[in-house]
């Protein structure tokens, strides 16, 4: 196949944390070279000019629910594929908490032929820690590895018994397995949908102390380093949860951090009047929580940015707040949401990007979410300040429960990229 | 400025004036309530339901008769007992009620925003007679009615909500019509039944039963539900009485002329002495009561006449 070169591109290295104009090209499904000098020594029969717009590496969401099995109707892996795409992620690491879990290989290996068949992006599974995610039998986590999970998680389900965790944790430990965990208290966040304070107190909702985040965090760093395991926490929301992180970090626990776009960008007066389009798990926070967690991804102490992308359809939405489903898909908006951030000069372009493609690549040992020779291409060209307005209707998923519905946004992908392919829009038009 | 309101969903949307509004008209309705004939045309051939998906008694007879006396067609539905225990959602519901074209909805629903969410698929005025522990906005009016015939006034009074703040609806509304009539409100309670962040609501909160009602013009009750009362809020009945009971030795520290209300039903030894809910020169309960039928007389006739000058087809 022919190389293909783009060049007068504003490239978005999250390794370098630099944004420079350069050119990039891409040969038999690679990155072949990119670099900031001039361009014209190389040739290309195929050569494009990205005047105003940017490379980055594809984006790698960790933590993404597509419905199969059990609920096809609210996203299937061909529409989840198209919503990536569209949001210019080029791989996605599904969570397993379908109907049923996956928990077995055999559960992973159905999942893993729908998604070749069927997604137009990469896909990478993760399986259950414990059988049905119930927190009482180990799952086969050895046969898993091998069908290929490249981590397990009993998702938003806290385990309980401790032994049972402390087990797994050491098994997964001892076969190199990445053990993705939830950090709510329990009990204490058992049957709250708001984060306790004057907003939840008016609406009169069941609410929990943002503490309870703190509280599991404590426990499962004590876990962390009990059993040596590699912890990767799903959602930091809270202020008061980080000092106990870049502790634990300190104390070279091997443990890393996410948070997902909507505690990123959104706060708890945004639920207004009961809208449960914005209801997620764990319940929005505080301004003051927000800006915290802003600022600990800037700093790294909070590795990765995800969509945290949960389907749910319109009945299980239209519903009071308190017994609606929880969740917002989030694959499309991912990208323009982040940009808020960048518009706002929070955080850069650079550090945006290593959160959503670098940070995540490593943990998971992936060889994508870089600009480096030698990387598959996987890549999403896109303009910042190009201005969008979010209609759910339009959306790829197949369900469209989106808190940024009419929200107008800045930043259009113009094309996505897996291994050299084009996969969304173009740039030649 | 008059009573603009399309639905009464709480009191947090109103203006001050509006509940100035609808208080001058149910004193209106007082008067014709204690008159011989106490009957009005003001809802001739409109159609009221009372939709109560949580057991009431007390409310439902209230609106039930507000409804008549207004010459409206008023029908009761038990939802407890409906398609709603068959599966049907609250939006199904709302749309099967609103294609039988009634004028007013009254409902009470166990869960907090049911009742914003139904008012926004249906076409008529609908009126929130509770929902979980969110607004009871007639509560609040009926309250407010009350402590202005007795007080004279519904500004600039030392007003003391006492108990269990956390899980009351009652309170909430309280909390709101009285601030936005610009009265001291203080909160008196267990620290475990004041609900977080109500320092925020510009009221002042007390865990000191003596302090909270000092000089209080105003001692409002909150009933205390049974299944709160074992070690998980408080430890018990009988040292909830103790410390948050209003009794005589209490009262004397609140405003000589200090009245006392309750918004029913009321636990007689556990929040409240029985002789001081009886006492006629301290108790308005029995008034409270009264002021509900003209209140929600009031309410029922002023939505329906924004609805009369301005219709309106929502989007179902």
């Amino acid at each position: 196949m022919a190389p293909r070169l783009i060049r007068n591109i504003k490239l978005v290295d999250p390794e370098t944390d630099e944004v420079a104009t350069g050119w990039l090209r891409i040969l038999d499904g690679l990155i072949d070279a990119c670099g900031t000098d001039p361009a014209a020594t190389l040739s290309s029969d195929d050569v494009t000019d990205g005047r105003g717009l940017y490379c980055a590496p594809g984006i790698v969401d960790l933590g993404v629910k597509v419905c199969e099995p059990g609920e096809r109707h609210k996203e299937s892996y061909a529409s989840a594929g198209r919503a990536a795409a569209a949001g210019g992620v080029t791989t996605i690491i599904t969570r397993p908490d379908t109907d049923p879990a996956i928990d077995t290989p055999e559960a992973l290996e159905f999942v893993a032929r729908r998604a070749t068949e069927d997604a137009i992006v990469r896909v990478h599974h993760m399986a259950a820690l414990t059988k049905a995610r119930a927190g009482q039998e180990m799952a086969e986590i050895g046969f898993l590895k091998d069908a290929g999970a490249v981590a397990f998680t009993d998702c938003d389900h806290v385990i309980a018994d401790t032994k049972v965790f402390s087990r797994a944790l050491t098994y997964a430990k001892a076969i190199d397995a990445l053990v993705m965990v939830h950090a709510q208290e329990r009990i204490l966040s058992k049957g709250a949908v708001a984060t306790s304070g004057k907003f939840a107190s008016l609406r009169g909702l069941p609410a929990a102390s943002p503490m309870a985040e703190r509280m599991e965090l404590d426990r499962l760093i004590a876990l962390g380093e009990m059993t040596g395991a590699a912890l990767h926490i799903d959602q930091i929301t809270t202020a008061r949860a980080l000092p106990a992180l870049a502790r634990a970090k300190a104390n070279a626990v091997n443990i890393t951090a996410g948070t997902s776009i909507h505690h990123l960008t959104l706060n708890a007066l945004d639920i207004s009047d009961y809208r449960t389009f914005f209801k997620v798990k764990p319940p929005l926070r505080d301004e003051e929580d927000r800006q915290a967690v802003v600022e600990a991804l800037r700093e790294g102490a909070i590795d990765v940015l995800s969509s945290m992308h949960t389907p749910q359809d319109e009945e299980s939405k239209r519903l009071p707040y308190e017994i609606a489903a929880a969740g917002a898909v989030a694959l499309e908006t991912l990208l323009p949401a982040a940009l808020r951030l960048y518009h706002a000069d929070a955080l850069t372009l650079p550090q945006l990007f290593r959160a959503m493609t670098l940070a995540p690549a490593k943990r998971l040992g992936l060889d994508v979410g870089t600009l480096r020779p030698g990387a598959p291409a996987d890549l999403v060209i896109f303009d910042p300040d190009a201005p969008v307005m979010i209609d759910r209707t339009k959306l790829e998923s197949k369900s469209k429960n989106t808190p940024f519905d009419t929200a107008r946004l800045q930043g259009k992908v113009r094309a996505t990229f897996v291994g050299g392919e084009c996969v969304f829009g173009g740039l030649d038009a | 400025m008059t009573f603009t309101q399309r639905h009464l969903l709480g009191i947090e949307p109103l203006h001050p004036t509006e509940i100035t509004a609808l208080l001058d008209l149910a004193d209106q309705y007082v008067d014709l309530n204690r008159s011989a004939s106490k009957h009005s045309d003001a809802l001739a051939g409109l159609t009221q339901i009372n939709m109560f998906f949580e057991n009431s008694t007390r409310t439902q007879a209230s609106f039930e008769l507000a409804g008549k006396r207004l010459g409206a067609d008023v029908m009761n539905m038990a939802m407890q007992t409906s398609s709603t225990k068959k599966g049907e959602t609250l939006i199904d519901t709302a749309l099967t009620l609103n294609a039988m074209h009634p004028d007013l909805l009254v409902v009470r629903h166990p869960q907090s925003g049911a009742v914003d969410l139904l008012a926004q698929k249906v076409n008529c005025a609908v009126l929130n007679a509770g929902d979980g522990k969110h607004e009871h906005p007639t509560q609040a009016m009926l309250d407010a009615l009350t402590i202005r015939r007795a007080k004279g006034r519904l500004h600039r009074l030392r007003i003391a909500i006492c108990g269990d703040i956390a899980h009351s609806r009652v309170a909430r509304s309280n909390i709101l019509l009285l601030g936005k009539m610009e009265n001291r409100v203080r909160l008196v309670g267990p620290p475990t039944l004041i609900p977080s962040g109500m320092s925020e609501f510009g009221v002042e909160v007390f865990h000191d039963m003596a302090e909270g009602i000092q000089d209080a013009d105003v001692v409002m009750m909150l009933r205390l539900q049974k299944e709160r009362m074992d070690g998980g809020f408080i430890p018990s009945e009988r040292e909830y009485y103790h410390r948050y009971g209003l009794d005589a030795e209490k009262l004397a520290l609140a405003a000589p002329d200090a009245i006392v209300m309750h918004p029913g039903p009321m636990n007689r030894g556990v929040e409240i002495d029985g002789d001081i809910a009886d006492d006629i020169n301290r108790s308005v309960i029995q008034e409270q009561v009264e002021m509900g039928v003209a209140v929600r007389m009031a309410a029922m006739d002023l939505l329906a006449r924004n609805h009369k000058a301005r219709p309106r087809e929502v989007e179902v």
